[in-house]
C-alpha cells in the first residue's frame, strides 16, 4: 500500500517577502498589507454596513468590547503565561471607576474614561499583586474570584449605588463617536500589542512564559515583569468596561457578569491563541452568533455549545492559525 | 593565599524534610579559578548551586560574594550582582529563535549597566550583540543555526545556549551545572576550549560535573561531596587519590 503524506511548502511570494524584497514590488507589498488592510477597512466600514439596523449597531459596539477583552486574555495567557479568568473584574472596575469620576466627581466623559482606564488598571494590578509571585493556577483562581467578591461587597454594603448601580453617566454625543472611539482603540490596541510582544521587553515577557527560572537567573525580577504585563492587560480591559458604562449611561453589578470572563476565552479558542488577531476575529464570530441565537430562547446555549465543541474538536488550532497557514503555504500530497 | 576570595561559603546546611541534603559545607573560591564540585548522584552538588544562587533557601550558613553577604537574596538580585548559573535540565525559551533567547539576559539591568557585550549593547541593536555572543560561544554566524527555533536545536547547541545566556550578563562567576553531561565526546572536545576561554577572560568558573576526566583537564581545584558532606578539597590529582573519594564513587571495600 502506498503511503501518502501531506507536504506543506511556503509560497514563493511568502519566501520573498520575508527578506529585503518585501518592498520591491507592489505584489510583495500587497501580499503583506492585504490581509491587514482588509481587516482595518472592514472594521472601519462596519457601522456603515449596518446603517439600517440600529439594533445591530449596538451589538457591534459590545462585540468590540469583547474583542478588547479577548485581546487582553490572549496577551496574558499566550505571551506571559498567566491565565486570567477575570475579564469581568477588569470591565467592572473600569465601569465603576468611570462612574465615580463622571457622576461623583463631575469629570467630563473624555477625561473620565482615560482616568478610569489608568486608575482602574492600577487598582486591578494592586488587587492581583499577592498572587503574582506564585506559579500555576493561583492567578486563575484569584482572578475568577474577584468579580464575585466585588459584587457581594457592593450588594452587602450598599455602596456605589448598591444593586441599582450608578445612573446618570454622560453618554457619547452621537453614535459615530460611539462607534469610532472603540473601533480606533481596537485597531490601536491590536497593532500596538503585536508590536509590543515583538519588542525586546515583549520577548522578556515571553521568556517568563517559557521558563521563568531562567529569566530569574538572567537577573530580571520576574514578579515585576508580571506586574507590568497585568497592568497592560488591565488597561485594555478597564477601557472596555469604562466604555461600556458610558454606552449604557449606567454602571451596575452586571458589569461584573461572568460573560465578560468566559466569552473572551472562547473567542481566543476559536480565533487561535497567540495570534492576537485571532482573539479579535473570534469575538467577531461569537458575539453576533450569540445574538442571532437569541431567537431560539434558552435553546441557544445548546447550539452555542455545539458550535464551540465543533471548533475545539475539528479546528483546535484556531481559525487564524489555519487561515495563516493557507495564506502562506500550499499543500500537496506526496509519496512517503 | 592572602587575597580575599571572590566567593566564600561558610557552613551551609539544607534539608528537604528529613533528608539532610547539605551539612555544614564551607569553601572559598579565588578569582580566576576553575573550581570543580564532584560527587556521586544525590550528594548535594546541584543543591549547593541552588542555595548559593538563591533559588532555594538555606537552613543555616552564610555566602559572601566579594566580601559582601548575599545569603537569602532573591535569585535575580544575585544574578544582578554578577553570579550567573546554567541549569542542569536545559529549558531554553522554546518559542523564540536561538539568538532571541539572548535578548532576555541582554535586556536585564545588569547587562544594561555593564554595557552589554564589548560596549555595544547599551545603545546598539541587541540582536546584533546576541549573534555576536552566539558566535563567540560556537554558533556559526552564517549558518541558519542561530536563527532556528531554540526547541529544535540539538543538545550540544542548547548547552552552549545556556552558557551564552550566562555570558550575556558579563558575570564574574558562572556556575556550570553539568555542562558536559549528555554530550558526545566530540561535543565535549568542542566545549573545553570555550571553558578555557572563559577562564582566560577572567571569569571565575564553578563547575559541577560527573565527567571527571574532562573536568580535571580544566579545573584548578576540586571539592568532593558525599551525602551532603564535604569529603575533601584540593588539586585534582590530590583529590582523585583520596581514599574517601574513591570509596564514594566505587563503594567502600571491606574493612
Amino acid at each position: 500500500m502506498e503511503m501518502m503524506r501531506k507536504e506543506r511548502i511556503d509560497r514563493g511570494l511568502k519566501v520573498r517577502t520575508e527578506g529585503l524584497y518585501a518592498i520591491s514590488s507592489y505584489r510583495e507589498i500587497l501580499y503583506l498589507m492585504g490581509p491587514r488592510l482588509l481587516l482595518i477597512i472592514g472594521i472601519i466600514a462596519l457601522p456603515f454596513i449596518f446603517e439600517l439596523a440600529p439594533y445591530w449597531k449596538r451589538v457591534i459596539n459590545i462585540m468590540f468590547v469583547y474583542a478588547l477583552l479577548a485581546l487582553s486574555f490572549d496577551f496574558l495567557a499566550n505571551y506571559v503565561g498567566l491565565v486570567c479568568l477575570g475579564g469581568a473584574f477588569l470591565t467592572g472596575v473600569g465601569g465603576y471607576f468611570t462612574a465615580i469620576y463622571n457622576v461623583y466627581l463631575g469629570f467630563p466623559i473624555y477625561l473620565a474614561i482615560p482616568c478610569a482606564t489608568i486608575s482602574g488598571a492600577a487598582f486591578c494590578t494592586l488587587c492581583l499583586l499577592p498572587c503574582l509571585p506564585l506559579r500555576g493556577v493561583y492567578f486563575a483562581i484569584v482572578t475568577l474570584m474577584y468579580p464575585l467578591l466585588f459584587t457581594r461587597i457592593i450588594e452587602a454594603l450598599n455602596i456605589l449605588g448598591g444593586t441599582n448601580g450608578i445612573t446618570g453617566l454622560d453618554g457619547f454625543p452621537n453614535q459615530y463617536v460611539e462607534h469610532y472611539i472603540i473601533i480606533f482603540l481596537v485597531i490601536g490596541f491590536l497593532f500596538g500589542m503585536r508590536r509590543f510582544v515583538n519588542q525586546d521587553i515583549g520577548l522578556v515577557l515571553r521568556g517568563v512564559k517559557d521558563n521563568d527560572q531562567s529569566v530569574r537567573a538572567s537577573g530580571i525580577d520576574v514578579t515585576r515583569m508580571k506586574v507590568l504585563a497585568v497592568f497592560v492587560a488591565s488597561l485594555i480591559g478597564c477601557f472596555g468596561g469604562a466604555y461600556m458604562a458610558h454606552l449604557y449611561m449606567w454602571t451596575g453589578i452586571s458589569l461584573f457578569a461572568l460573560d465578560f470572563s468566559i466569552i473572551p476565552i472562547a473567542s481566543v479558542v476559536i480565533g487561535g491563541g497567540g495570534t492576537l488577531v485571532g482573539a479579535v476575529i473570534g469575538s467577531f464570530i461569537l458575539v453576533p452568533l450569540s445574538e442571532i441565537l437569541r431567537a431560539f430562547g434558552t435553546f441557544r446555549i445548546v447550539i452555542y455549545c455545539a458550535i464551540l465543541t465543533g471548533f475545539i474538536v475539528f479546528k483546535s488550532e484556531g481559525l487564524m492559525i489555519y487561515m495563516q497557514r493557507k495564506y502562506h503555504q500550499f499543500e500537496r500530497w506526496v509519496k512517503v | 593565599m592572602s587575597e580575599e576570595p571572590i566567593l566564600s561559603v561558610k557552613g551551609i546546611s539544607k534539608s528537604f524534610g528529613g533528608l539532610k541534603a547539605l551539612m555544614d559545607v564551607s569553601f572559598d573560591v579565588q578569582r580566576g579559578e576553575v573550581f570543580g564540585i564532584i560527587g556521586p548522584n544525590g550528594s548535594g552538588k546541584t543543591t549547593i548551586i541552588n542555595c548559593i544562587t538563591g533559588f532555594i533557601s538555606t537552613l543555616a550558613g552564610h555566602v559572601y560574594f566579594k566580601g559582601k553577604e548575599i545569603t537569602g537574596w532573591k535569585p535575580h538580585k544575585i544574578a544582578d550582582a554578577g553570579i550567573a548559573r546554567t541549569f542542569q535540565i536545559m529549558r531554553p525559551y522554546y518559542s523564540l529563535p536561538a539568538y532571541k533567547n539572548l535578548i532576555i539576559p541582554l535586556w536585564s539591568p545588569r547587562a544594561r549597566k555593564t554595557g552589554g557585550w564589548r560596549g555595544g549593547g547599551k545603545h546598539g541593536d541587541r540582536d546584533t550583540v546576541a549573534v555576536d555572543i552566539l558566535e563567540e560561544i560556537g554558533f556559526e554566524r552564517d549558518s541558519r543555526v542561530p536563527y532556528k527555533l531554540s526547541s529544535t536545536l540539538p543538545t550540544g547547541y542548547q548547552k552552549r545556549l545556556e552558557l551564552a545566556r550566562c555570558m550575556a550578563l558579563r558575570p564574574e562567576i558562572i556556575f556550570c551545572d553539568e555542562v558536559f553531561s549528555g554530550l558526545s565526546m566530540s561535543e565535549i572536545a568542542g566545549m573545553l576550549p570555550l571553558i578555557e576561554k572563559m577562564r582566560d577572560e577572567g571569569i571565575t568558573l564553578i563547575m559541577v560535573e560527573h565527567r571527571l576526566r574532562e573536568l580535571f583537564r580544566v579545573a584548578t581545584r576540586v571539592m568532593a561531596l558525599n551525602f551532603g558532606e564535604k569529603i575533601t578539597e584540593g588539586e585534582p590529582s590530590f583529590v582523585i587519590e583520596d581514599k574517601r573519594v574513591r570509596e564514594a564513587y566505587l563503594g567502600a571495600e571491606e574493612v
